[in-house]
């Protein structure tokens, strides 16, 4: 394999990761309990901004210089998603899910109005850029590749910025292949400890109770459950997940503006994974991600290598201006691609490649051990 | 206070217009099909490209071609729904909802595939504010829309009260089930929604353009004041949409007005947050919208 497919394979998989952090928490939401979050986009932002901001080490036209570690800044960018979703749910959560819906839209854009025209935080359109990024600094002269031992990486990026990022040695390409590859390791080891996490509390009682909710409101309020207080844990609980996603993407890209919450790339994209993956199954929300994603990249590719081909001497069907011209108007047709996807699955297979699988509920313990009660076959529950 | 009248309260009034307008299709699918269509705002983006076609093709003014463009995009909006809503009638409504985010997103893509994502005039140079006005500044195309606005107003007023299909559409707003039970093909009175509820859609659509300027993300940017004009004036009820709309216009650009110092009240770059907050205000304090709508 030649090196450029593995790079892009690379990144394919880390966007793949940071789309599974967002539709794992919209699973949450609308999986287990059912809530429509049409605002993913304003959530992501939050996470983006906050990473951004908490973590540029460089005052320049924005909010910024804390250069905190990067670590705490993922953490913050969780909670102040959290606190976003919380007010917005206090308010929502009672009422039917189509009002949710409006209402995280409408949070979505005030969130994205507040990136574009607060200047003095955010740098308005411009947006912020340099956002350091996990293993950035790492060099080969600081493995030591007898252990493993990575510490090194982190020493590093202090010695840059007290240089003034201008004066760091540019990082040789295999560097940059070392950083990449570091961060495709973050970026799974993030998606698979939320997956267990999220595995463990699938089957838990709160998980349960969740699905009780979703399917049947008022059997589970019989049963003596809180249900608003569940689907706030619940809203809350995604929220942050997505807080989370927006703050990997914001150190992936290295440079955000108010178009990261464009809702086409950040909500619409995430549901349409979460759809074809299958809803309330958290394999289906990783896998559905990935391949989604596969889809949304591949089909750019193709369309400029076939723009490339019909423009090139040999063929000659387009001059280059107009082959710009159709690049632009492919993306839109890649668009309507995916909304075509979205509404075949719907109808065809709204469960997704993956159906939901119900958690078995354990049996309760007996005044006797369990296992004695099953050999004896009574089963007091 | 010319000055408030000119530049804050005429344009908040013509943009209520457009506001109420979009609004009654939003009100009405919500109250008939029991769903928010999100593809709302982009049916009317497609009747605004449509309108725009015929203007290049034919030369004349967009209100003349207007009426031409409603029928087509209902068409189209009755083909969608076969496509696209028609199988999830007997689901749980919040099918429908995916379906439209869904369809949201094909329709401005193909629009914007076909007709590329470049601003647009509808009507070419600038039109300068009428003399025999003085000293009030409106436009012709200003009236134009003040006067489109009521006699389509008038329209469906006389649709609702006086029609066999409009009878049936609020009876089945105010209580399916009993509608029903009368006979009432529910099938007809759901085409009849769409068919009201795009037309509607594209005057507003075309009339916005008229005052401001053709662009493919117009539709969104109208989805957020559009739901909130409809839960302001009550879900379902076509009136409490035009009174949403108006109050909804008239405050977001009100808001802008310097009523305490020199500045204005709000940075007008938040305008689109007004109705959002008027919105959320509502959902708290009276759900139900100010006319008694459909609560869910």
């Amino acid at each position: 394999m030649d090196l450029g497919l593995i790079i892009y394979l690379m990144s394919l998989l880390t966007m793949g990761g940071i789309y599974a952090v967002l539709a794992l928490g919209l699973n949450v939401q609308w999986g287990f309990t059912g809530l429509f979050n049409a605002g993913i986009a304003g959530f992501l932002a939050v996470g983006a901004y906050t990473q951004a901001i908490l973590t540029t080490p460089i005052d320049r036209d924005h909010l910024g210089a804390y250069d905190w570690p990067i670590p705490l800044a993922m953490v913050v960018a969780m909670v102040f998603s959290a606190i976003v979703a919380f007010a917005i749910a206090k308010i929502c959560i009672r009422l039917r899910s189509d009002y949710l819906a409006i209402a995280t839209i409408g949070i979505a854009e005030i969130l994205r109005l507040v990136f574009k025209n607060e200047l003095w935080a955010t740098n308005g359109p411009r947006g912020v850029s340099q956002i350091p990024k996990a293993f950035e600094g790492v060099r080969f002269a600081d493995i030591d590749w007898l252990t493993g031992d990575l510490s090194g990486w982190a020493a590093l990026r202090y010695e840059a910025v007290s240089r003034g990022w201008m004066d760091v040695p540019l990082p040789t390409p295999e560097e940059r292949f070392l950083t990449a590859g570091l961060f495709l390791g973050m970026v799974v080891a993030i998606v698979l400890v939320l997956y267990i996490a999220l595995e463990a509390a699938r089957k838990s009682p709160w998980g349960r109770t969740m699905s009780a909710i979703r399917d049947n409101e008022t059997a589970a309020s019989a049963a003596g459950k809180d249900i608003e207080a569940f689907r706030l844990e619940s809203f809350v609980l995604g929220a942050a997940m997505m807080g989370l996603g927006g703050a990997i993407l914001a150190q992936y890209l290295k440079q955000i503006d108010p178009q990261v919450a464009d809702p086409l790339t950040a909500t619409f994209l995430v549901w349409v994974m979460l759809i074809a993956g299958g809803s309330a199954n958290n394999k289906g929300a990783i896998l559905g991600a990935v391949l989604m994603y596969a889809v949304w990249s591949g089909t750019e590719i193709l369309s400029q290598k076939l723009l490339t081909f019909l423009s090139s001497d040999t063929v000659g069907l387009l001059t280059l201006a107009e082959a710009g011209e159709w690049s632009i108007r492919f993306a839109y047709l890649r668009v309507f691609l995916i909304g075509l996807i979205l509404q075949f699955i719907l109808q065809r297979r709204p469960q997704g490649l993956l159906p939901e699988k119900r958690p078995k509920p354990r049996p309760k313990p007996s005044p006797r051990s369990a296992p004695e009660a099953e050999k004896t076959g009574s089963t007091q529950a | 206070m010319m000055e408030f009248l000119n530049f804050y309260l005429f344009p908040g009034i013509l943009l209520g217009c457009i506001y109420a307008l979009g609004a009654i299709g939003i009100s009405l699918t919500f109250g008939i099909l029991r769903f928010s269509n999100f593809a709302h705002g982009d049916t009317m983006v497609l009747g605004v490209y449509i309108t725009l076609s015929f203007v290049w093709l034919t030369d004349l003014h967009p209100l003349v071609v207007m009426p031409l463009a409603m029928a087509l995009t209902a068409f189209a909006m009755l083909g969608m729904d076969r496509a696209f809503f028609k199988p999830f009638r007997k689901s749980p409504p919040i099918m429908s909802v995916i379906a439209s985010f869904g369809l949201m997103l094909m329709i401005r893509s193909a629009v914007q595939f076909f007709w590329g994502t470049q601003i647009q005039a509808m009507v070419k140079g600038i039109q300068p504010p009428l003399q025999w006005l003085q000293p009030l500044m409106l436009r012709e195309k200003q009236l134009y829309i003040l006067g489109g606005t009521v006699i389509l107003m008038v329209a469906m007023h006389l649709l609702l009260t006086r029609t066999k299909i409009g009878k049936a559409m609020r009876a089945v707003s105010d209580n399916p089930d009993l509608a029903a039970l009368t006979g009432i093909n529910t099938e007809r009175v759901v085409q009849a929604t769409w068919i009201l509820g795009a037309s509607l859609a594209v005057a507003a659509g075309v009339f916005l353009a008229l005052d401001t300027q053709v662009e493919t993300n117009m539709g969104f940017k109208m989805l957020l004041p559009m739901f909130a004009a409809a839960i302001l004036g009550g879900i379902g009820k076509p009136y409490g949409a035009v009174l949403g709309g108006m109050v909804i216009g008239i405050v977001e650009e009100v808001s802008a007005y310097p009523w305490i110092g020199t500045t204005p009240l709000l940075n007008p770059g938040y305008k689109a947050g007004v109705a959002f907050a008027i919105m959320v205000l509502m959902l708290i304090w009276r759900p139900q919208g100010l006319l008694r709508g459909r609560q869910f």
